[in-house]
């Protein structure tokens, strides 16, 4: 669906991610998530009269952070401006944001799609403050919980650069990635930690004015964003191939039916009345102050993904998808640093290991010492591949020893040609009718006599040996 | 009229630390002065007998126990009613809060406790401080002790009142653009808008909040010093909390005037002013001359632009400021609605007044989108000439000395029906607020029918103990006459 009916879509990203601070932006209570409703809460997050909000330091260091892993420019001078709205879950019936003079602006990420890498502008980075939740429930009617009021967070802001739900994805999982390796973030979408606005719109391929946006709010899973927009692209091109003209609203996702509902139009929409917050002195930084929170950046994915490319001849593909979590690419760089087949332990991490373990934050339980042995053992011609694959997930689930179970449980692969050619031939007796049909040209019957001849030897044979010497006596007899 | 009343705030500490007298005694004073008073004057929304006698009980326990006690302890005090004191409601005059109970205290107010200060009461003020008369409770109307048919000044009439009736040793105001300094003036006690940062904000329910300032209201200038200082100081809560060298305010006082400077600006006596006001005002300036000090006639162009300006600011703020009072958390909820925006509408329609309701609108239409430019922003750029106009003047004077109010104290719904001629009254007050400046306004002279007529002293930024120098030198000179 790359180019439905001629139209290519534009897509722009917000996105909000929590600062895992330990207090919240304005006053000193926990962060934390899950605590029972309105126990982490004070006068100053619960907008008491006449309390006052004090900028939390972190909050500026960590978007700092932010915004230098994301290539962006460090305002010296920022402010802080209310944004007025009346909502039940919004204490002082204002949000404590950035509106003119945002913290970090100017930046980009690259992505890597099979399409290749592309940069993805990144127009602005502020702070601001979280909303409570509102918790509906049939005997008490609408509850407030302010524990997450003040929570501080980060609104990242793409420039319209994304052209397709497999960018938009990609971008989520690289600014994730960053954001994880900096370490300001937990980044974890099924707590709320990390949500996405979509703004999108749908124009002639070719066209270079943008055609009126959509925004849908608050897509908590990547397939939810993918979801959205591609469900959003198809209802707007056929709104306009039926001559309708799209209307700038905000629409809600519904997970359920996979489409997307009005929610406002723009006639509805607020106006914020922004304005500084006479409560606040702007934020000033000096060049020492932003060199000094730079210098305590870690490495970051691409520059990961560099060195894998070079030391370790693994594709861009590979390697973004190897960097995309921190733990992982710390996980893989032990396993790499103690095996001579890096190769192989990133193919089975990509292909097996990444279905065992959880997508939002990786964590896998075998130790990477063991991982380099069981890479060797396969890349020494030790064991096979299905070998390999059945030991990966008996070290994942009871945490073996590979090299010792090969040994006792005597899984070496047979790679002595005579012992699989004397096996072949017993195999191809057995079974004239498939030796017959190989003779007819039917070459997938060379596939049964292999299967006997695994069979035979408990799964152990070396297949590409086996293979070999199996066509070699099919063509003799 | 009980004698110890009529006793200065400094005459009390030295009767107290004497033994003249007891805490609880000074406070029973106090309370029966109220008692006879209150009916005539109404300064107070809540008044607490038993725990202010309580607490002078305390006090004078420590005193016999040997115990260290700060100079304020035991002498009783009204604050108004739009500082936050834990467990105590807080109503800010406002039917919205008229309920509300805070459970926290504002900064000034733990610092009054640790002086072992006794609350007497919370006083009357226009509703959220805004208003200029004390008519805008949605209590009751505020007397002036002086003419009971007369308003006593707002929005801390009941602070000025409070203290000049003698129901309060001392009273806490706050000053957005006059609070303080007017209705001191009106009713003829001292009143101090403090540098802004001085004084913490926090727990002061806010109704301009680049503008807010706590400040004392006292009967003379010295009790005055000694109240800011109990109450001035670093805030960590409070991020528009200056870190100043912490001084004691009534270190200069009795130095006198001799070699100072003293700026007059022209625009301070324009039209519109009385002339028994202007009168009073420049005689002031004649007694300064005759003690020493040099008079500059100066002037400050942008002064008669401050009015407008301080008018949008303000609103501006306040429409974000009392957003929260949603009916949603605390405060008044309307009976009925239908849904949620409902909710909101009859709730702020029925909690706030009317005045309060007008300045809301002002501001959100300044704020809009499509109008900022030409309102909040023309208004900042304004702010920063005044400003300039300040430094300038104080580059060569060491004090301003301006009238407070174009008038004295004017009759009890004269002016309420005319909110525009309410507000010119506040053109020689804002531009201090504007300016974030400290000024002190105390007595300077009566009209013929004996309303009193207050001066203003303003200074540069930190000279707070300049001005107590400077006025305590006026009063002085003053009482020495009569």
């Amino acid at each position: 669906m790359q180019y439905y009916k001629g139209y290519e879509m534009v897509i722009g990203l917000e996105v909000h991610v929590e600062l895992n601070t330990e207090t919240k932006i304005f006053c000193s209570c926990p962060t934390t998530f899950g605590a029972a409703p309105n126990t982490h809460v004070c006068p100053v997050c619960m907008g008491l009269p006449g309390t006052l909000p004090v900028l939390n330091g972190k909050v500026v260091e960590y978007a700092v952070k932010a915004g230098l892993a994301t290539n962006c420019q460090i305002a010296k001078y920022s402010k802080e401006d209310r944004k007025n709205y009346f909502y039940p879950d919004l204490p002082k019936a204002y949000q404590i944001s950035q509106y003119d003079l945002p913290l970090c602006e100017h930046g980009w990420l690259e992505i890597e799609t099979e399409n290749g890498a592309k940069k993805i502008g990144i127009t602005r980075i502020h702070i601001e403050e979280d909303a409570g939740k509102l918790v509906h429930d049939d005997e008490h009617g609408t509850m407030i919980d302010c524990n997450r009021c003040g929570v501080p967070l980060i609104e990242i802001v793409s420039e319209p650069d994304i052209r397709s739900a497999e960018e938009a994805e990609a971008y989520m999982r690289k600014l994730r990635a960053t954001i994880l390796y900096t370490g300001v973030s937990d980044c974890k979408m099924n707590e709320g930690s990390m949500r996405c606005d979509v703004n999108l719109s749908v124009r002639k391929v070719g066209e270079t004015a943008f055609g009126t946006r959509t925004e849908m709010k608050n897509l908590n899973s990547f397939r939810f964003v993918v979801k959205a927009i591609e469900y959003e692209y198809k209802r707007q091109v056929e709104a306009i191939e039926k001559g309708e003209t799209i209307v700038q609203e905000t629409r809600r996702f519904d997970p359920d039916t996979g489409k997307t509902y009005t929610m406002r139009s723009k006639e509805d929409a607020n106006d914020y009345r922004y304005f500084p917050d006479p409560d606040l002195p702007p934020i000033v930084l000096t060049r020492e102050q932003i060199e000094a929170f730079r210098a305590e950046i870690p490495e970051l994915p691409d520059a990961r993904k560099a060195k894998y490319m070079q030391q370790y001849a693994l594709s861009a593909y590979d390697s973004e998808q190897l960097t995309a979590d921190r733990a992982m690419a710390d996980w893989f760089e032990q396993v790499a640093g103690q095996t001579a087949y890096p190769k192989i332990a990133a193919n089975m991490l990509i292909s097996d290991i990444l279905r065992m373990v959880d997508s939002e934050s990786f964590s896998c339980p075998i130790a990477p010492d063991q991982m380099a042995k069981l890479c060797d053992l396969f890349g020494e011609d030790v064991i096979n591949s299905s070998t390999a694959k059945k030991l990966l997930q008996r070290m994942f689930a009871d945490g073996i020893d590979p090299e010792k179970t090969v040994r006792e449980e005597n899984l070496a692969q047979i790679n002595d040609e005579a012992i699989l050619e004397q096996e072949v031939r017993k195999a191809a007796a057995a079974n004239p009718k498939s030796v017959a049909d190989y003779k007819k040209g039917k070459t997938a019957a060379a596939k049964a006599i292999v299967g006997q001849v695994m069979k035979a030897l408990g799964g152990r044979a070396n297949p590409v040996k086996l293979g070999e010497i199996t066509e070699k006596v099919l063509k003799e007899s | 009229m009980n004698e110890l009343v009529k006793r200065t705030l400094s005459q009390q500490i030295d009767g107290l630390k004497n033994g003249e007298f007891s805490a609880k005694e000074l406070t029973q004073a106090y309370l029966t002065q109220i008692e006879e008073k209150e009916k005539d004057i109404g300064a107070y929304i809540s008044i607490f007998p038993e725990q202010a006698l309580a607490a002078a009980e305390a006090v004078d326990q420590k005193r016999a126990a040997g115990q260290p006690l700060a100079l304020l302890a035991g002498i009783p005090a009204g604050i108004k009613d739009n500082i936050c004191t834990r467990n105590i409601r807080t109503t800010c005059a406002s039917k919205m809060l008229g309920e509300y109970v805070p459970p926290y205290d504002a900064d000034v107010i733990e610092r009054l406790k640790k002086n072992d200060y006794v609350l007497l009461g919370k006083l009357n003020m226009d509703e959220f401080a805004m208003g200029s008369s004390c008519e805008n409770s949605a209590f009751h109307p505020t007397h002036n002790p002086a003419d009971l048919t007369r308003v006593p000044g707002g929005s801390s009439g009941g602070s000025a009142a409070a203290v000049a009736a003698m129901e309060a040793a001392y009273s806490l105001g706050s000053d957005t653009g006059g609070s303080i300094r007017q209705p001191a003036s009106f009713c003829g006690v001292v009143g101090m808008k403090p540098t802004y940062g001085s004084v913490s904000r926090y727990g002061l329910i806010a109704f301009a909040s680049s503008l807010d300032q706590i400040g004392p209201l006292t009967r003379t200038v010295e009790d005055n010093a000694i109240v800011l200082n109990a109450i001035s100081g670093h805030d960590k809560r409070d991020a528009t909390s200056l870190a100043r060298q912490t001084a004691d305010f009534t270190a200069d006082i009795g130095k006198g005037v001799k070699g100072l400077s003293i700026g007059i600006p022209k625009e301070f006596f324009a039209e519109g002013i009385a002339p028994e006001v202007k009168n009073a005002v420049l005689n002031a300036a004649g007694i300064f001359e005759k003690m020493g000090a040099q008079l500059h006639e100066v002037s400050m162009p942008s002064i008669p632009h401050a009015l407008s300006a301080y008018y949008i600011i303000s609103s501006a703020e306040a429409s974000s400021n009392l957003a929260r009072f949603d009916g949603i958390r605390y405060g008044y909820r309307a009976k009925d609605f239908d849904d949620i925006t409902d909710l909101y509408l009859s709730s702020r329609s029925e909690g706030f007044g009317k005045e309060v309701k007008r300045r809301i609108m002002l501001g959100t239409f300044a704020l809009s989108s499509g109008y900022y430019d030409a309102y909040y922003k023309k208004a900042q750029q304004v702010r920063s000439l005044v400003t300039a106009d300040f430094n300038r003047v104080f580059e060569s004077c060491d004090v301003i000395l301006s009238p407070v109010a174009p008038t004295p104290a004017y009759k009890i719904g004269e002016k309420s029906a005319d909110p525009l001629e309410m507000y010119m009254g506040d053109a020689y007050s804002v531009p201090v607020n504007i300016a974030g400046v400290p000024a002190l306004s105390l007595p300077c002279g009566a009209t013929e029918t004996g309303l009193p007529i207050g001066c203003q002293l303003i200074g540069k930024v930190f000279s707070e103990s300049l001005l107590y120098r400077v006025g305590a030198a006026l009063e002085n000179a003053r009482k020495e006459r009569m």
